[in-house]
């Protein structure tokens, strides 16, 4: 949900106006001449954000593979403002792309109600469900097996942090040192803030917000906000209070920065190397490296997260009202294949969800140079592999939104008690899921 | 409309040669005839025209009113009786009045209120003061009068989007510049989000950004209208400047200052942009503690981040009636105001 947001403020006003854009296209190009060989297909996609897609040059490669396709995009900065549209499109069956992208945030909801209006991509020619990981085909697949929605990319996270700061506080720098630091459980890392911020270099803190924190470590269990029969449980979940009670410890010891991730503030922090570590899934390594810029350079690397966890990633479905639906799954298949992927990966740093990608040499021997020549390819497949199927619900990301903006952030920014924050946020949450 | 005065004497020619009187102008009968016929086809063409084109020329306005105003309203009105979900917006069932009678125990309902409420005082009263004041010294006769006057006027011209990032970042807590501003006079960083009144201080200092300039001009242009001899008499009597100020030019602008508050407080109670882009992008909240959430903001995370159309609509429902009472206080004022003058 949150690489959406990384797209700053002046981007919603775009986002709010684009609300009115679609794609128009001249009568000519559109129409499927099916006998003669000067008929182009026109296939529209719909997306969020810089979705990465046609930023990662798969479009044109697809429009010279296939001649008489040709493919046009139309972007909505954030999902925020994305999504209710598509919800509005879907129903009026008007006003759709060919094909639109889903957050995974939305993907349950999605599947859940909106799946008569889908194409069953599972039956698509050219898909495969081994090369997808199992729980991300799993999350948009219904109870009756259709499954609506290809998966293309996820979020496994890694740790990253300053190398700078980690000397200065007097920690080991080395990546596979630093990873095992806090392997294998999150309260070592907990245990490695309290040890910088004894001897934390001035005016810097160990990690940028408590809400990062939390994220992290519910991204890693299999039950989170709803359990197998579908159910909200987070208030007895135990993934989530153990995740709640870590991160308010982290803003009750003052070892964050009090941020709250993807607004100018944290960006700034970041440009001015404000705090030491941030949980990161493959998706935010850009976003780092373009506020962290020039000054942070050489500065960053990235360690593997003390246990296997997921934040994010993104899906394709193909609407049943399309004039092109064959020719649009094609593309959704097309685009969705480890191939694909892991040139998606290459590009712009979003991981495959095809594990079919990770052996291709493309992902395996990727490093990143701005963090140190991480080899990113390896840390993020390993906590890829053994991320747990997770259950995800409909409304996972109120849910989420609520627990981070309204619960933590009140523990972390204005200095609540953790009970006080978790009151708020299930207050709020009560009436957000209350129709 | 006076009758044309060609219209209406046609009435025998309907029955030529029927068995009428006799007439003696049997001459030219036949062309007389054929001409009075014409003549009454373009009388009535006429009056259809004179009758029917000026509702043609409002037409427009009444369409796309009805398109984009009363329908939505009326569908609004329609929905909010209804449990209505974005996922399946035809998809309704009858609830009553529940949406309304929920929100008199919604904390979130009535928490947004006060703040729309208190922001839109922050914001209205020293931006109606101050845009007074602007518009007195800009009515002296001054060197590049159209240089002020166009300046106090960009604020409004400016996108609320643009202006208000560049305000997210003047508030910052950490590398603001309004902070910096503060430290250097002593004062310690200020979270101005994170604060109840800091932060409803910072929104309503975009709205009076943005609002007084434009507010300015409008009472420049009431003063301006003012007779000159007001003044000369005034201070024939040995008014100071201020007195003329308090007694001539406020008096006389009453009306101009009673709409200025009319669409100030309508902006008020529809305050949305600013403080939904105050947090920085994260969402429709209005702040951690929902310190910033106006009306309009709670009615938007209903509608389009909850997905209760239904919820949402008895929401915006509710701003109306609200606003249906503002007016109704002003027209009371309006009307005091009057028959005192």
């Amino acid at each position: 949900m949150r690489r959406t947001a990384i797209l700053a403020v002046v981007a919603l006003g775009a986002g709010l106006l684009a609300g009115c854009a679609k794609d128009s296209e001249e009568p000519g190009d559109s129409a499927y001449d099916g006998g003669g060989g000067k008929g182009m297909t026109t296939i529209t996609v719909g997306v969020f954000g810089a979705f990465g897609l046609k930023e990662a040059g798969l479009y044109e490669e697809y429009m010279k593979l296939h001649p008489d396709i040709r493919i046009k995009q139309t972007s909505i900065q954030r999902n925020e403002n994305y999504y209710p549209q598509l919800l509005t499109h879907l129903s009026t069956g008007s006003g759709l792309a060919d094909i639109q992208a889903v957050e995974v945030n939305n993907i349950a909801e999605v599947t859940a109600t909106q799946a008569d209006r889908l194409v069953d991509l599972g039956r698509t020619e050219g898909v495969s469900k081994d090369s997808f990981l199992d729980w991300k085909w799993a999350q948009a697949t219904t109870k009756d097996g259709k499954t609506v929605g290809l998966g293309t990319d996820i979020g496994p996270q890694g740790i990253c942090y300053r190398k700078d700061l980690f000397e200065k506080a007097g920690l080991p720098t080395d990546r596979e040192e630093v990873g095992r630091l806090w392997a294998g459980d999150w309260s070592k890392y907990l245990e490695t803030g309290r040890k910088y911020k004894a001897r934390a270099p001035e005016g810097t803190s160990f990690v940028d917000s408590a809400s990062g924190v939390m994220a992290a470590v519910t991204g890693g269990n299999e039950k989170r906000f709803y359990d197998e029969n579908g159910e909200i449980v987070y208030k007895t979940s135990p993934a989530v209070k153990q995740a709640w009670d870590l991160a308010a410890e982290f803003a009750t010891e003052k070892l964050t920065a009090r941020l709250q991730q993807f607004t100018p503030s944290w960006d700034q922090a970041m440009s001015n190397g404000a705090f030491a570590t941030v949980s990161c899934p493959a998706w935010m390594l850009g976003h780092i490296q373009d506020k962290a810029g020039a000054a942070g350079k050489g500065k960053w690397d990235v360690a593997a997260a003390p246990r296997p966890s997921n934040w994010g990633g993104s899906f394709l479905v193909v609407p049943r009202t399309g004039d092109n639906t064959a020719e649009a799954a094609k593309l959704a298949a097309w685009l969705t294949a480890p191939a694909q992927q892991a040139k998606l990966f290459t590009e712009r740093g979003s991981f495959p969800s095809a594990q079919a990608a990770y052996p291709l040499p493309a992902v395996a021997d990727a490093e990143h140079p701005y963090f140190g020549n991480a080899p990113i390819g390896k840390i993020f497949s390993r906590a890829a592999q053994d991320v747990p199927v997770q259950i995800v619900g409909p409304k996972d990301l109120i849910i989420a939104q609520n627990l981070a903006d309204i619960g933590m952030l009140q523990v972390d920014q204005k200095g609540r008690s953790p009970e006080e924050g978790w009151d708020a946020a299930v207050r709020a949450i009560d009436n957000a899921l209350d129709e | 409309m006076p009758e044309p005065a060609h219209g209406r004497p046609a009435a025998h020619i309907e029955h030529p040669g029927g068995p009428g009187p006799a007439v003696d102008d049997t001459a030219p009968g036949g062309t007389d005839a054929a001409t009075q016929r014409r003549r009454a086809r373009r009388s009535r063409r006429y009056r259809r025209d004179v009758r029917w084109s000026p509702y043609a020329f409002i037409a427009p306005f009444f369409v796309f009113f009805l398109a984009f105003g009363l329908f939505p309203l009326l569908y609004t009105g329609w929905a909010s009786l209804h449990r209505v979900e974005l996922t399946a917006p035809t998809d309704m069932e009858w609830v009553g009045l529940r949406n309304f009678s929920r929100l008199l125990e919604d904390e979130f309902f009535w928490n947004a209120l006060r703040n729309t409420v208190t922001i839109g005082l922050m914001s209205t009263v020293p931006q109606l003061l101050m845009a007074l004041g602007i518009a007195h010294l800009l009515n002296y006769r001054l060197r590049g009068s159209m240089f002020f006057r166009v300046a106090a006027l960009t604020p409004y011209a400016t996108s609320v989007a643009a202006a208000t990032l560049v305000f997210v970042l003047l508030f910052g807590r950490d590398y603001g510049m309004v902070n910096w501003a503060l430290g250097l006079v002593g004062i310690g960083d200020i979270d101005w989000q994170n604060g109840h009144w800091t932060s409803q201080l910072a929104v309503s200092t975009i709205v009076i950004w943005r609002w007084t300039g434009y507010n300015a001009l409008i009472y420049l242009a009431a003063m301006q209208a003012v007779p000159k001899d007001l003044y000369e008499s005034a201070a024939l009597d040995g008014a100071s400047p201020w007195q003329q100020f308090i007694h001539v030019t406020v008096p006389s602008l009453r009306h101009t200052i009673l709409f200025t508050c009319v669409v100030s407080t309508i902006g008020a109670t529809q305050l949305f942009g600013e403080p939904l882009l105050f947090s920085g992008g994260a969402g429709a909240t209005g702040g951690a503690d929902h310190q910033f959430q106006t009306l309009g903001l709670y009615m938007y995370e209903q509608g389009w981040v909850n997905l209760h159309l239904g919820r949402a609509s008895a929401i915006a429902w509710a701003m109306f009636l609200i606003l249906l009472v503002v007016g109704a206080v002003n027209w009371v004022v309006a009307r005091r105001l009057s028959k005192s003058a």
